[in-house]
């Protein structure tokens, strides 16, 4: 098992199933598809992400260095929350872009229900990304402390 | 909760919820969202409009537009009106059966209720719908120095560099907030220091770069950063008049999608370089030469995702970000001048130009329209990337001269020329 710290976006405490993008994640042509038609799966769309093209994300903990792509992108995280469909929490390498923070804290502000939560820490740095892999088990906690260990 | 914004006795007292709670709600969300920047205050916005990013009544964003129906319910539209990004749809573009089905049933099914919600909101008139609302033609031009809550990554990065006002790269809804509320958390390109540039491009090409292949290559290059550009001047001249804003339109969107600038400084032309000169470069700066060859590295490597690459194009879209009057005018020069030369009567590939309702209401006063028509060209308000953004369309092989719609669709890129040639000569352009 290894730790990594980060700073705390969104708090929360969850532990899921890694999901590893190494490029940013391009939050609309992710997530546009599974909203559009009714996929609880969350499906990636995104054909120019061969790390997520085809996967489940809802429910993984979303490992990324940034997000990239249409402004609309905070906005379409904030509804993917709203829906249910959202990661089970994001974790970046990276210090947290405008489009992530915005979807981060909108859903934290306005969303109400576990149903909706959505833990978000970044700045956890490059080697995380290095270590982190599809499968590991991912525990986060409230002060922002992430932790990761292989599959049981 | 305690937050290093420092807050005025007014905005901690909105914050706590002198104005109800859905105002208290808003500043927090634009104050936490400021704190993870560094924002050290909340600033008032100064243009007189906004500008929102979200246009489209997609059904997949029932959630956003049950938030801003909160907005309403609590009072609270927009304090300033503001123009908003192109509508999806419009029937003077080609579509197929299937494709409209789609477009009204399933996507857009929300279009009529959020157009009502966007006039109740402060929606500035009918035709506000364009992403090039910085247009005479449109009239939301924001002046030097203004404080702006925009979130149109194209429209950002050309009111941050061409005129000089100041934005950060929002995401669509914090844009309505800040205007709902009346300030915006102070940090990066608010801030002198956030302004300045992180790399110095040096442009060593042997003859006019193209706009959106040099964006494309300079987003790829530096990011999110600050670019100060050296030696475009020699290609667009040190006057920003019609011609040289066309070219930054485009160039800036370029390098607002294939990366992530909000803002560029091209010296001895951009009115911060052109008043601050290199004293804008940060000590330290990245350096990052662009010649023919860098320019055609970066358009060889686009990748080409069209499952038969050979495909003959059955659409072409110009204009995303949407054309000037002047790009207009200067295209229908060039596509009756391409069909005389190849003796063709119309355009052999479907091709929408795009501009602002009130560009295309100028331009069809020109007599330059009918010459157009003529030519088979169509014109449309539409948002072409919303066009490109579905299962249907993104089969299509579409071919454009904008980087933006390349990097977000699987629209194929090609030179201005290249894409003169297919539509007015018959002939495949680019190269294999």
């Amino acid at each position: 098992m290894k730790t990594f710290q980060g700073r705390v976006v969104a708090p929360g405490r969850v532990s899921a199933e890694a999901l590893v993008s190494h490029n940013g994640l391009n939050t609309l042509a992710s997530f546009q598809k599974a909203l559009q038609f009714g996929d609880k799966k969350a499906t990636c769309g995104d054909q120019n992400n061969p790390d997520l093209y085809g996967k489940q994300m809802a429910g993984k903990a979303l490992c990324l260095p940034q997000t990239i792509g249409s402004t609309t992108g905070g906005l379409v995280l904030y509804c993917a929350c709203s829906m249910g469909r959202q990661p089970a929490a994001m974790l970046f390498s990276n210090p947290i872009d405008s489009l992530a923070a915005a979807g981060a804290v909108l859903a934290d502000v306005w969303l109400e229900g576990a149903q909706s939560k959505m833990p978000v820490v970044d700045s956890l740095g490059d080697e995380f990304l290095d270590y982190v892999k599809d499968g590991m088990n991912i525990i986060i906690q409230e002060d922002g402390k992430v932790l990761v260990s292989d599959p049981f | 909760m305690d937050y290093k914004v420092k807050l005025t006795d007014e905005q901690r007292a909105i914050l706590e919820g002198s104005k109800g709670e859905t105002l208290a709600k808003v500043m927090e969300s634009l104050v936490r969202y400021g704190e993870l920047f560094g924002a050290t205050e909340m600033v008032p916005i100064s243009s007189k409009f906004n500008h929102l990013v979200t246009s489209f009544g997609l059904k997949a964003l029932g959630p956003v537009y049950e938030l801003m129906d909160k907005l309403l319910e609590a009072g609270a539209p927009s304090g300033q009106k503001f123009t908003v990004d192109p509508k999806p749809l419009d029937k003077n573009v080609p579509s197929s059966f299937a494709q409209d089905v789609v477009f009204k049933l399933f996507m857009y099914s929300r279009q009529k209720d959020y157009e009502k919600q966007l006039a109740d909101l402060g929606l500035l008139s009918d035709n506000a719908f364009t992403c090039t609302c910085y247009m005479d033609e449109v009239g939301n031009k924001p002046g030097f120095g203004e404080i702006l809550s925009w979130s149109e990554s194209s429209a950002v990065v050309y009111a941050n560099s061409v005129l000089g006002a100041r934005c950060n790269r929002n995401s669509g809804i914090i844009d309505l907030m800040g205007s709902v509320i009346g300030y915006v958390p102070k940090f990066g390109l608010l801030t002198d220091e956030g302004r300045k540039a992180d790399w110095i491009v040096e442009i060593k090409t042997s003859k006019k770069p193209e706009a959106q292949l040099l964006g494309s290559a300079i987003g790829m290059k530096v990011m999110e950063d600050v670019p100060y550009v050296i030696g475009l001047d020699k290609w667009i001249g040190n006057e920003l008049d019609d011609e040289a804003c066309t070219y930054l339109k485009d160039f800036g969107a370029a390098t607002a999608s294939n990366g992530a600038v909000g803002l560029y400084h091209i010296d001895g032309l951009t009115p911060e370089a052109a008043k601050y000169g290199k004293d804008l470069i940060k000590e330290g700066a990245k350096t990052y030469v662009i010649d023919d060859a860098e320019l055609e590295r970066v358009y060889n490597e686009y990748p080409v995702i069209w499952k038969d690459k050979d495909a003959a194009p059955k659409l072409c879209f110009m204009g995303c970000p949407h054309m000037s009057l002047q790009q207009l005018k200067d295209w229908t020069d060039k596509v009756e001048a391409g069909l005389a030369k190849s003796g063709a009567g119309k355009v052999s590939v479907p091709t929408v130009f795009t501009a602002a309702p009130d560009v295309l209401e100028a331009f069809a006063k020109t007599p330059y329209a009918d010459r157009l028509k003529a030519t088979g060209v169509i014109t449309s308000y539409i948002c072409p990337l919303m066009y490109m953004n579905n299962p249907l369309s993104e089969k299509m092989p579409v071919i454009t001269s904008s980087n933006k719609l390349r990097t977000y669709t699987s629209a194929r890129y090609y030179t201005d020329d290249e894409i003169l040639e297919q539509i007015t000569q018959n002939r495949k352009g680019g190269r294999a």
